[in-house]
Parts: structure tokens; C-alpha cells; sequence
């Protein structure tokens, strides 16, 4: 007891003392708008100068991997890009005012999918970029470029498509007697639920369920082929398969084979402390969560293992695409045409491609990366190599299965609800399912 | 008297005047006046890039009809409330015995309560966060622990939410009001208490009936900056629950709202909306509580 205090009391020293050291310097960490993000210049000084704005390190990285080799091949079109590592909102809020005040955009800049349509209201500020994408537009899947365009023109370049599989811890599934491979419907995933709570004495869940993320539901619907907004935009939320999902989530919180996501979902600090720590099996996330294990838990090499996803009833689809990135060009930048070309080589080609593979671990959307053995066969790559089962296997066993759930307008309205009022409501408050959601739906009625 | 241009013109007793407000009017119509004038305006169109229709008061009718705006407001009042009647009646009881002869080494303990108010919220806000983790090592759940408690979600319900967030605010303003008593303190006559030691009055007498009405201007000043500090409340909020809100908008605030939907959402109109009724709030609390305090009547008597 005395030992615990005395850790407490270390604790909050040690906190208060973080504290009178942070007050000297007076310096806010990078997350305020004022504060200056992690900025990186590549290319010689004679190119054409650009401005390139994204929220994610490692794209930043990518990007200019890509910008040296483009240097290498185009020596008439010398590009120096300045970019330049934001945090997530901050970015997107410092782009949306960029974009309402008509000045301070960068020339090129990366916005995340559930934001997306917030920038295609009104007059689309953004550089439309149809004449660089046609030469590409056989190879990649079409429907990821449709999700950032309006009207048959296309203003972003997507970076992957974003096929949700499970990923398997097998150190913890094996030790309790179960083999992954023979979960197809969510019946056997509750019930390797059960024999893993109780082989581990409820110590080891079967999963994790997220109150801030729709991922669930996203899986929920393209598996029903529903979508909770209809060909005209409008939301209706209360899909068959959304109150379905809730209704299993519930129970296994209820049977004690599911946690609550610690962080709300798993792609943040906490969430990854929970992968990591073996205190749950599985979890449907996208491919791109790959490079977390990678980043996070490089000494797990050969424990997780991925598969499709289970379904509520065999023969249905078993994917949905999630997540993503469109980058824009925008209408306020000098060079307009030269970022744009820049932009489709690096993001659309095949060499573009094998590199996004490469170093982002995507399921790009070239989908000839996917069935070239060269690539798909390569051990010495470090996505390959850290997975017990080969990713392209799942991958192209259900490339013609993921759906796409759409993203218009009432998107970022529909998620509002969800992440701060249903999933919390119902999955931890133990609302009524059907009436959290017809509240929600109130909501979101006022905006459309 | 020789007419030279410009020095005779501000030698001039007429212009010289409004050369001496000019900066006052000036910084007052370019970072109050205009901004006031446009977020009326912009409360009434419909904003998207390039596209701006007058549409009236649609944006009102709707954010009385939203349910989410009627929850920032009754947490920014409730927070406004509780910072009140925390912030209020500690500090005074601080000040008054740094102010006694109980207390030594007064100038540290000053420094060491004032301290906080000079750390960033920002930084000061992730610290927090941290503590108050729901993971069982965060220093909240160990203190827990120690009372034999299993560990706490503690940001994603509503009461403890509150605590984390007034533990922040008491921590970083508690030092300022105390500094705002110990002045009020000092502007009090020492005759006044001689006087009463002649007339034999009891330590408790002194203080109720000479000290906290002596102090009445200094707790009505502090009372006027708290309500209108406790209803703008934001970074705070912003920084412990690592997003706008919480889970069930639990730590929602009206300019949380405003913030939401003015940049996160990109409905500046929406937003502006917002903003107007909150400074119709303020204003309507801050007058009723001046006048029931009398300030608005001595100021008027005064001049």
C-alpha cells in the first residue's frame, strides 16, 4: 500500500515538474494552428518551387523518395518541394481557412477522406487534374478516384484502396487451442471469443470495439451491401445491418469476449498499448494499419496473421474499403499543371505504386502490384516477412468483395453522431440500440 | 500666431485630441468594431468558398432547433457555475491568510500559487490528459488504486470530466484571484481595523463585517471576468480531451460549438451564429450581475 502512495506521489512530482519546465519555455507542442510543423526541403534550388502540406510523417517521406527519382527523370521539370507535417486537424482546419480566405494554401496538400467533402462545397477551390489522370485511368481502380471527384472531375489522387482484413494474433489464438483459419462467420468468431476467455480466465479478449470509429459499421453495411447514405446523399442511419452489428458487439461486451477500445479505437497511443500488450486476438482494421505493427511492435515479427474478414452469413462480401487520402492541387497554387503531373506519376504509376508499397505497406490502387509475383513473392520485404500469412494472398482472394461505402456531404454529420453519441451511447452507456439511433438521425436531419 | 501646416495643426486645441484617441479608435474599430459588425452579418449568410447567399435567420431557427448547441450551453454554464463558487471563495481565504500573520515565507508561497498561470494551456492540457488516462498507469487511477478503486475511464464520463477539467482551472487561476485579493487587501485602511479593535471586536467580526465588504469592488471584478472566462472556456477542453468534445459531448462549450462548426465543419455562417448568441449571454449575465451588485449605479453616481 505504502509502495503504491509513494509511486503516486513520484508520479505527480515528476508530472509537476514536467510542468514548471515546460512553463520556461513557453512553447506549445505541435498541436495549436500557430505552431510550426516538421518541415523538410527537397531538390535543388533551381526547380520550380512548391508548397506540399500533409498529417502524416511517413507520406511526407514517401513523397519525397518519389520527388528525387521524379528530379532524376525529368531533368527539364526540376522540382523543389517544401513539405511541411501537420497534425491531423490542424492541417485540415489551416486548409479549410486557406481555402475560405482565398490565400496561404500550399500548392499541393493531403486531405483525409472523412473531411474530404467539407472542401468540394461551393466553388470547388481545387485544380481539376482529369488531363494527368487519363493516362492512368486503365490501371487503377477507378472507384477510388471517383471518391474524390465531383461531377466526372477528378480534384484528388487517392493513395491506396484501403481493404479491411483481420488481423490475427496467433501466440494468443494458438495457445488457446484455436486455429484462425477456420473463423468465417462472426458465429465462430464469438465462439473462438468464448474458448479464448475461457482458456486465459477472461484475461484475453477476443477483440476490441470502437466507440470513435465507424469501421465496424462500414463492415457491417458493405458485407449487407447497405450504405447509410442514398444515391441522392441523403443519411438514413438505421440500417438492418448497423443495428445488427451493435446488437453483437453488445453481446459479446456483455459475455466478456470484447473490451471497449482503450483510446475509442485502435489506431492511437492507448489502442496500440492494447494490440501490443496481447489483451486482444483480432480486430478488423485496413491494410494501411500494416505499418503500425511495423512502427510499433517490430518484435512481434511472425505473430499476426491476416485474413478476410468473418460475415454474418457465408457468401457475402468480405471487405469494405476505409480511410484514405485524396491530394488536391490547389487552384491558388503557380504552377498548377507541373504540381498536378508530378502528383499523378508519383501516386498513379506503377513505379509510383511499387513505392507506396514499398514504404506505406498500401494495397495500392495500381492493382497490377497485386498480382506481379516479382513483388508478391518478395521476402526481403518488410511487410512480407513481418506477417505469418503473405498479405497478397488475403488481398487477392477478395479483390473483387470490398465495397465502398460513400462519402458525400452529410458524411462528416453522420460521423459526428456515431463517434460521439451512438457507439459511446450503446456500446459503454448500454443505450437502446434503436433509439440511439433515431436521436441521431434527428440530428443529422437538421443539416439536411 | 504664424500658420505652419502640420505643426500648427496639431498644436491646434480642436484636432490635437482626436490625434490622441486615434490609435485607441483606430485598434477599437479594426479588431472590435469590424469584427462585431461582420459576424452579425455572417450569422445571416450561408458561407461556402466563392458562394455566399443572404439567407436571414435560418442559421437561428436551426441552432434552436440543435440539440448539441443546448448542450454546449448547459456545460459552459455549469462550468461557469462551478468556477465560481470555487474560485471565488479559496482564493479570498488564501489571500486573507497570506494577508495575517499565520503564514510565513509569504513571497514563495505567492510564486508557487501564481506559478501555473504562466504555463501554456496547451502543454498544461496534455500533462493533464495523461494524468487522467484511462490506462491503468495514468497518476489519476494509481491514486485511485491506493483507495482500492479499479482504474477509471476517467475522461469519457461526465462528472469526472468536470473534475479533471476544474482541477486545471483551480490549478492555473487559483494564484491570480488570490493576487487580485491580496491588492483589494491592501487598499484597506488599517484605521478601520483599529477602530473596531478599540470597539472590541472578535477576529470573525472583522473579517465579515470590515474585510469582505471592503473587498465588495475586488470580488465583483473577479465574479465579471469569471462568468465571461468560464463561458468562453475552450482550450482547456480542447487540450484534455484530445479532441472537441468528448465522447457524448461531454466536455462540449459553446465556443467548442462555435469552433466545431465554424472550422471543423466549414459552416462559418453557422458559426458566427453561434458566436452571436453567446455574446448575448455574456452580456445579458454580466448586466444583470453588475446591477445587482450596484456597480453600474456607483459608476454613474461617481461621474
Amino acid at each position: 500500500m505504502k509502495k503504491k502512495m509513494l509511486r503516486a506521489l513520484t508520479v505527480l512530482f515528476g508530472l509537476s515538474l514536467v510542468m514548471s519546465g515546460c512553463a520556461k519555455r513557453a512553447e506549445p507542442v505541435g498541436t495549436t494552428a500557430e505552431s510550426g510543423g516538421a518541415v523538410s526541403t527537397v531538390g535543388p534550388d533551381s526547380g520550380t518551387k512548391l508548397t506540399f502540406w500533409t498529417f502524416a510523417d511517413i507520406h511526407a517521406r514517401f513523397y519525397a523518395e518519389m520527388l528525387e527519382q521524379w528530379n532524376r527523370e525529368h531533368p527539364d521539370k526540376q522540382l523543389q518541394i517544401t513539405f511541411t507535417v501537420y497534425p491531423y486537424t490542424d492541417m485540415h482546419n489551416k486548409m479549410t481557412m486557406a481555402i475560405q480566405t482565398g490565400q496561404g494554401a500550399p500548392d499541393l496538400c493531403d486531405i483525409e477522406i472523412s473531411l474530404y467533402p467539407n472542401y468540394l462545397k461551393g466553388n470547388v477551390a481545387l485544380f481539376e487534374m482529369n488531363r494527368y489522370v487519363n493516362p492512368y485511368l486503365s490501371e487503377v481502380v477507378r472507384a477510388r478516384l471517383d471518391v474524390y471527384g465531383k461531377d466526372g472531375k477528378y480534384y484528388g489522387i487517392p493513395t491506396h484502396v484501403g481493404a479491411t482484413v483481420m488481423y490475427y494474433n496467433t501466440r494468443l489464438l494458438e495457445s488457446a487451442g484455436i486455429d484462425y483459419k477456420t473463423i468465417r462467420t462472426w458465429d465462430d468468431f464469438a465462439a473462438a471469443g468464448r474458448k479464448l476467455r475461457d482458456a486465459t480466465g477472461g484475461k484475453a479478449m477476443m477483440t476490441a470495439v470502437d466507440t470513435g470509429g465507424t469501421d465496424w459499421m462500414w463492415l457491417a453495411m458493405a458485407e449487407h451491401g447497405e450504405d447509410y447514405t442514398d444515391v441522392n446523399g441523403r443519411a438514413v442511419i438505421k440500417q438492418p445491418s448497423i443495428v445488427k452489428m451493435l446488437t453483437l458487439q453488445k453481446q459479446w461486451l456483455d459475455e466478456g469476449i470484447a473490451m471497449i477500445s482503450p483510446g475509442d479505437h485502435l489506431d492511437n497511443e492507448n489502442g496500440y498499448q492494447a494490440v501490443g500488450s496481447d489483451m486482444i486476438a483480432a480486430f478488423p482494421k485496413a491494410m494501411w494499419y500494416m505499418s503500425r505493427f511495423l512502427d510499433h511492435f517490430p518484435e512481434d515479427k511472425g505473430v499476426w496473421a491476416i485474413a478476410p474478414c468473418p460475415v454474418f452469413t457465408p457468401g457475402q462480401p468480405r471487405s469494405v474499403g476505409i480511410g484514405g487520402t485524396g491530394t488536391v492541387v490547389s487552384l491558388q497554387s503557380k504552377a498548377p499543371d507541373l504540381a498536378a503531373e508530378y502528383l499523378c506519376w508519383t501516386k498513379l504509376s506503377y513505379t509510383g505504386n511499387v513505392k507506396i508499397w514499398e514504404v506505406l505497406g498500401f494495397d495500392t490502387v495500381n492493382t497490377s502490384i497485386w498480382s506481379d509475383p516479382k513483388i508478391t513473392t518478395d521476402t526481403s520485404n518488410k511487410y512480407i516477412a513481418y506477417f505469418k500469412s503473405n498479405p497478397f494472398d488475403t488481398l487477392n482472394a477478395i479483390k473483387n468483395e470490398i465495397g465502398i461505402i460513400k462519402v458525400g456531404e452529410i458524411n462528416p454529420a453522420i460521423n459526428e453522431q456515431f463517434n460521439t453519441n451512438i457507439l459511446v451511447g450503446v456500446l459503454q452507456d448500454g443505450e437502446d440500440i434503436r433509439m440511439a439511433l433515431d436521436n441521431a438521425q434527428s440530428e443529422i436531419d437538421l443539416e439536411q | 500666431m504664424k500658420k505652419n501646416g502640420v505643426t500648427g495643426f496639431l498644436y491646434s486645441w480642436k484636432v490635437a485630441p482626436y490625434v490622441f484617441v486615434l490609435p485607441f479608435i483606430l485598434s477599437f474599430s479594426i479588431f472590435w468594431l469590424y469584427p462585431l459588425v461582420s459576424a452579425f452579418r455572417m450569422s445571416m449568410q450561408n458561407i461556402l468558398p466563392g458562394n455566399v447567399t443572404f439567407i436571414g435567420l435560418e442559421n437561428f431557427s436551426r441552432l434552436f432547433r440543435d440539440r448539441t448547441f443546448y448542450t454546449a450551453i448547459g456545460n459552459s454554464f455549469l462550468y461557469m457555475a462551478l468556477t465560481i463558487v470555487l474560485l471565488i471563495p479559496f482564493p479570498l481565504f488564501f489571500a486573507v491568510l497570506l494577508d495575517s500573520h499565520y503564514v510565513k515565507a509569504k513571497g514563495p508561497i505567492k510564486a508557487m500559487l501564481y506559478l501555473p498561470a504562466l504555463t501554456s494551456v496547451v502543454v498544461s492540457g496534455i500533462i493533464f490528459r495523461l494524468g487522467f488516462s484511462e490506462m491503468a498507469g495514468s497518476a489519476a487511477n494509481h491514486v485511485i488504486a491506493f483507495f482500492g478503486h479499479a482504474p477509471i475511464r476517467w475522461l469519457s464520463m461526465k462528472g469526472t470530466t468536470f473534475f479533471a477539467l476544474l482541477l486545471i482551472c483551480c490549478w492555473r487561476w487559483t494564484g491570480v484571484n488570490m493576487l487580485y485579493f491580496i491588492s483589494g487587501l491592501n487598499s484597506i485602511s488599517p484605521e478601520l481595523y483599529e477602530a473596531a479593535e478599540i470597539d472590541g471586536v472578535s477576529k470573525a467580526q472583522k473579517l465579515f463585517y470590515i474585510t469582505i465588504p471592503m473587498l465588495k469592488p475586488t470580488i465583483t471584478y473577479v465574479v465579471t471576468i469569471s462568468i465571461y472566462g468560464g463561458l468562453a472556456m475552450f482550450l482547456e477542453s480542447y487540450m484534455l480531451m484530445n479532441n472537441n468534445g468528448g465522447p457524448r459531448n461531454i466536455a462540449l462549450t459553446i465556443v467548442g460549438y462555435l469552433y466545431r462548426r465554424g472550422i471543423e465543419r466549414n459552416q462559418l455562417g453557422y458559426g458566427n451564429a453561434v458566436g452571436i448568441v453567446l455574446l448575448l449571454i455574456a452580456l445579458t449575465i454580466n448586466t444583470i450581475q453588475l446591477a445587482t451588485s450596484g456597480t453600474l449605479k456607483q459608476n454613474r453616481s461617481s461621474t
